[in-house]
């Protein structure tokens, strides 16, 4: 050991680190730093060191301060129970703890299951190349608009974004916009769909990119896509969707209603919501091989004349294009996507379809129960949802989210007078809990 | 020792997984019994469908054909590859800390508090005074890093155009920079390997937004003239950035902010041993000192004033986010119970064992290390061979080989950074393999691998001839 008070990640025994100090010629470690005394710290971070015991005790205790609630929250992003399947198969430390595949002879393993991964997405969205990740739905829509500015050779700079789109995924996107000189408008919805004669109206020769999403932030699935694409194509912009692999498993498939870029939010399979930590999805068209952010991975051959994959088109990373690489991302969500992957292979199609149909039916289900509430009011838009529906209520919608709180129900406020519930799997089992807690607190 | 993955294929038999969808492919009719209209809806969907016990084995023997930390030696320089503590995953994966991003503070108290406590950490091991732990990983963390530099020129109202970056730099630094929409400017490497301060002079003026600079650098060098760098950057009105993937070397011997660095990210599956999962998640924490907080990333977190828990808030100028929520927070928490773990004096023990590790390898092996006195990781130069060959015959004597051919100042780079996980022992094992495999013959470096699940891979066709998907293959 290194002694009582190191590492205990070292295994180097004292008279090791001496007969090793010996051997470079040095009399301790710290004649081996080259660290001139004025930017020298010799001062404490203060923390104590603590055993494994101490600190799951600690950190079980730090995380039960958080409510006891069950949480009907969506808005992009979702959770589905993970078999267990994924976690044994995941946690393999061969996959947990190995880096990116920089030598593939020893790295064919996770090349292959990712390969696996980007063909699902590929089949899921109809088109033909898939990336092995982006970091979350956010960061792979900035990726798509700083690609539309790099492959659209018109003058334009503006995003058209939708009016209804997470705060959070907007600001985002508007970071990666600032670099590439874009700027992001949004256009109007109806309903809870794309205004499509408004966005029609709004599309001409300077905007670059067109992002619909279905289902809709609100749950909505949109129902004009191939119109949107189209009005898209004719501005010679990129149309850009965003979903999600389970949605994808049932909705019109995005290469049939003119996308040529799809994004979203890939860990609804393999992850918990996990606060927020997410696995982006991104999917295009061939015409953008040379263009695509982020890693992918090929099939190749070996000395052997066998198959074998590897990472492939690296002339596009950083690590060689520099300044001119198509985004400077390197680690990426592999390990997340290895376990989508698994979650996918898992229910096979007809499980994909069965829980997509679910959350259909499930929303359809629940907003009717909760229509029934006197001063509630679901859904608000008049179209077909998947897992998550806004409520008009007559009540300040904060107050009423408040109130559901202290009754051990996590819902969206997303208006003075709208609220917004999201049901899956997980807490179908709680729906007559909510809907006696709406009729309690309204 | 050695791992041989070709052991688990029987001799002249195809060593390979068949693709899942080479195992079954089911196709559904996506159309009979929805619940949806049918012009909303696709028509069929063609997936695999294993059984259980079929995807057990599938990803068990794709797992046998991976390399991993916890296979064995993983020196790849400037990546930082230490063995993830198991404990860190059962912290991780604690059901109350996996809640939705959208709950009110109040009821997310526990997740506020870690997030607060991790902040602190990273502040006092880095010298900055404030932490945001959004970014999802190292190259996030830069974009956020010069994002948060650019928003600090415009709100003082300096135009600045270019972001200096020493030649030896990672590619991510050229690439974050033109993403920030900065131009290039790439400063030559002094003779010694480090930065050469006259022509840093010369670089900077009055369009420099920052110099990012790596300490110790990319061939382990510590920048001695760090102050004297810090000064030149400053009057010139600039911000210095430090990239930490090096910060491994540092733990308790120097901090960025001592140093004179502005602004910093944390490679946290580096420096702090979350699990690398082939790939990532990662996550990059940026660090700032007081002058550039009001810019950060919102929210961040902070005590209530009434001590009575924990609140999100926007900071002041705030750029606003750089993922759609906090970030990859279960490799946050992983941090978190690593640090707890280590300690003061741990985390200062691990820098010291990486630095002798790196030290004693160097002098174990037959390839020349042409600078130095160096920290963490050194670049040796395979002379006269090929170093991804040199590389690849390493893999036939059981360990993984350094980063090749980088950085480019050394000709036929081996960039080695061995960690401080590694014993005398498995130092030895390691240079042997250096030296077996730097002194073999032409013959068996073209030959190598011959021990790995793939013979050598043909990338060059891969590339010319992209197939990125079963349904590519099944045109075939």
């Amino acid at each position: 050991m290194s002694g009582a008070d190191g590492t205990p990640y070292a295994p180097h025994t004292d008279s090791e680190t001496a007969a090793m100090l010996s051997a470079i010629g040095v009399d301790d470690e710290e004649a081996l730093f080259d660290i001139p005394d004025a930017v020298a710290f010799d001062g404490e971070f203060g923390i104590e060191p603590r055993s494994e015991r101490e600190i799951r005790a600690e950190c079980s205790r730090i995380f039960a301060r958080n409510d006891d609630l069950a949480e009907f929250l969506g808005r992009g992003h979702y959770g589905h129970y993970v078999p267990s399947v994924v976690d044994h198969l995941a946690d393999r430390a061969e996959f947990l703890t190995s880096y990116t595949q920089y030598q593939p002879e020893v790295s064919q393993g996770f090349l292959q299951a990712l390969f696996e991964y980007q063909s699902m997405l590929v089949e899921l969205t109809g088109l033909p190349v898939a990336n092995c990740s982006m970091y979350d739905a956010a960061t792979a829509l900035g990726e798509a608009a700083t690609l539309a500015d790099r492959v659209r050779s018109t003058s334009g700079d503006v995003v058209l974004v939708p009016d209804h789109l997470r705060e959070g995924k907007r600001a985002v996107l508007e970071n990666y916009c600032a670099g590439a000189d874009l700027t992001v408008e949004s256009y109007p919805m109806t309903d809870g769909n794309v205004d499509v004669d408004a966005l029609a109206d709004r599309a001409g020769d300077d905007v670059v990119m067109v992002y619909a999403e279905n289902p809709t932030v609100r749950g909505c699935i949109e129902e004009r896509l191939g119109a949107i694409g189209d009005l898209a194509a004719d501005a010679d912009a990129l149309f850009t969707l965003g979903s999600d692999p389970v949605s994808l498993s049932v909705l019109e498939e995005p290469a049939s209603v003119g996308a040529d870029v799809v994004v979203g939010e890939a860990g609804a399979l393999g992850l918990p919501t996990a606060y927020g930590m997410g696995l982006g999805l991104f999917a295009c068209s061939d015409d953008f091989l040379r263009q695509v952010p982020g890693r992918l991975v090929g099939a190749a051959e070996d000395a052997a004349g066998d198959r074998a994959f590897t990472l492939t088109l690296q002339t596009r990373e950083q690590h060689i294009r520099k300044e001119r690489a198509t985004s400077n991302i390197c680690t990426n969500q592999a390990w997340v996507a290895l376990r989508a992957a698994i979650h996918a292979a898992t229910l096979g199609p007809d499980g994909l379809v069965d829980l997509a149909n679910d959350c259909v039916r499930e929303a359809a289900a629940l907003a009717d129960r909760i229509d029934e509430v006197k001063g509630a009011a679901a859904p608000v838009h008049d179209r077909h949802h998947v897992r998550e529906f806004a409520v008009r209520v007559d009540q300040p919608a904060a107050a009423i989210a408040a109130d559901l709180e202290a009754e051990g129900f996590a819902v969206h406020a997303i208006g003075e007078h709208l609220l917004q519930v999201c049901v899956t799997d997980l807490n179908a089992g709680r729906t007559d809990g909510l809907v006696a807690a709406f009729e309690e607190v309204i | 020792m050695i791992h041989d993955q070709a052991d688990y294929a029987r001799e002249g038999e195809d060593v390979h997984e068949p693709l899942l969808s080479e195992k079954d492919e089911t196709t559904v009719d996506v159309r009979e019994g929805s619940p949806l209209p049918d012009d909303l809806t696709r028509e069929e969907l063609t997936l695999p469908a294993p059984s259980e016990p079929e995807i057990a084995r599938h990803y068990t023997r794709l797992s046998q054909m991976n390399w991993a930390i916890d296979s064995g030696p993983y020196p790849l320089g400037s990546c930082t590859m230490k063995y993830n503590p198991k404990f860190t995953e059962d912290v991780a994966a604690d059901p109350n800390a996996a809640i939705h991003p959208d709950r009110s503070a109040r009821a997310a108290q526990g997740n506020l508090e870690l997030q607060y406590r991790l902040q602190e950490y990273l502040g006092e091991i880095g010298g900055m005074d404030a932490v945001t732990l959004q970014p999802p990983a190292g190259a996030a963390g830069e974009f956020t890093g010069i994002a948060v530099a650019k928003a600090y020129h415009e709100h003082h109202g300096n135009d600045r155009s270019e972001v200096v970056i020493p030649a030896s730099a990672h590619g991510t630094n050229f690439a974050t920079a033109a993403m920030a929409g900065y131009d290039v400017v790439e400063l030559p490497s002094g003779d010694d390997g480090r930065v050469d301060v006259e022509a840093l002079e010369a670089a900077v003026g009055d369009d420099t937004a920052a110099l990012m600079l790596t300490n110790p650098n990319t061939v382990g060098l510590f920048e001695r003239d760090i102050t004297e760098i810090a000064d030149i950057v400053h009057d010139a009105g600039g911000l210095l950035y430090y990239d930490g993937a090096n910060l491994n070397a540092l733990l308790g011997r120097g901090r960025p902010g001592d140093m004179g660095f502005d602004v910093m990210h944390y490679n946290v599956h580096k420096t702090f041993a979350t699990p690398h999962g082939g790939g990532g998640p990662g996550a990059g924490p940026v660090g700032v000192v007081d002058d550039l907080a009001e810019f950060l990333p919102s929210p961040r977190v902070r005590e209530r004033e009434d001590g009575s828990g924990y609140e999100p808030f926007d900071p002041d100028e705030t750029i606003g986010k750089v993922h759609g929520f906090g970030g990859n927070w279960l490799v946050l928490v992983k941090t978190y119970a690593y640090i707890a773990r280590l300690g003061d004096e741990g985390l200062a023990d691990a820098a010291a064992k990486a630095v002798l590790n790196a030290n004693y390898l160097a002098e174990q092996i037959d390839l020349d290390v042409p600078y130095g006195p160096f920290h963490h990781e050194f670049a040796a130069t395979a002379g006269e061979r090929d170093a991804a060959d040199v590389a690849k015959r390493m893999l036939d004597f059981g360990v993984h080989p350094p980063t090749t051919k980088w950085p480019e100042m050394v000709p036929e780079a081996m960039l080695t950074e061995p960690t401080e996980i590694e014993g005398r022992s498995s130092l030895d094992d390691l240079a042997e393999a250096f030296n077996l495999a730097y002194a073999d013959s032409d013959e068996a470096l073209d030959a190598a691998p011959n021990r790995t699940a793939a013979a050598r891979i043909d990338q060059v066709s891969a590339a010319r001839d992209p197939k990125l998907s079963w349904q590519a293959l099944d045109g075939e």
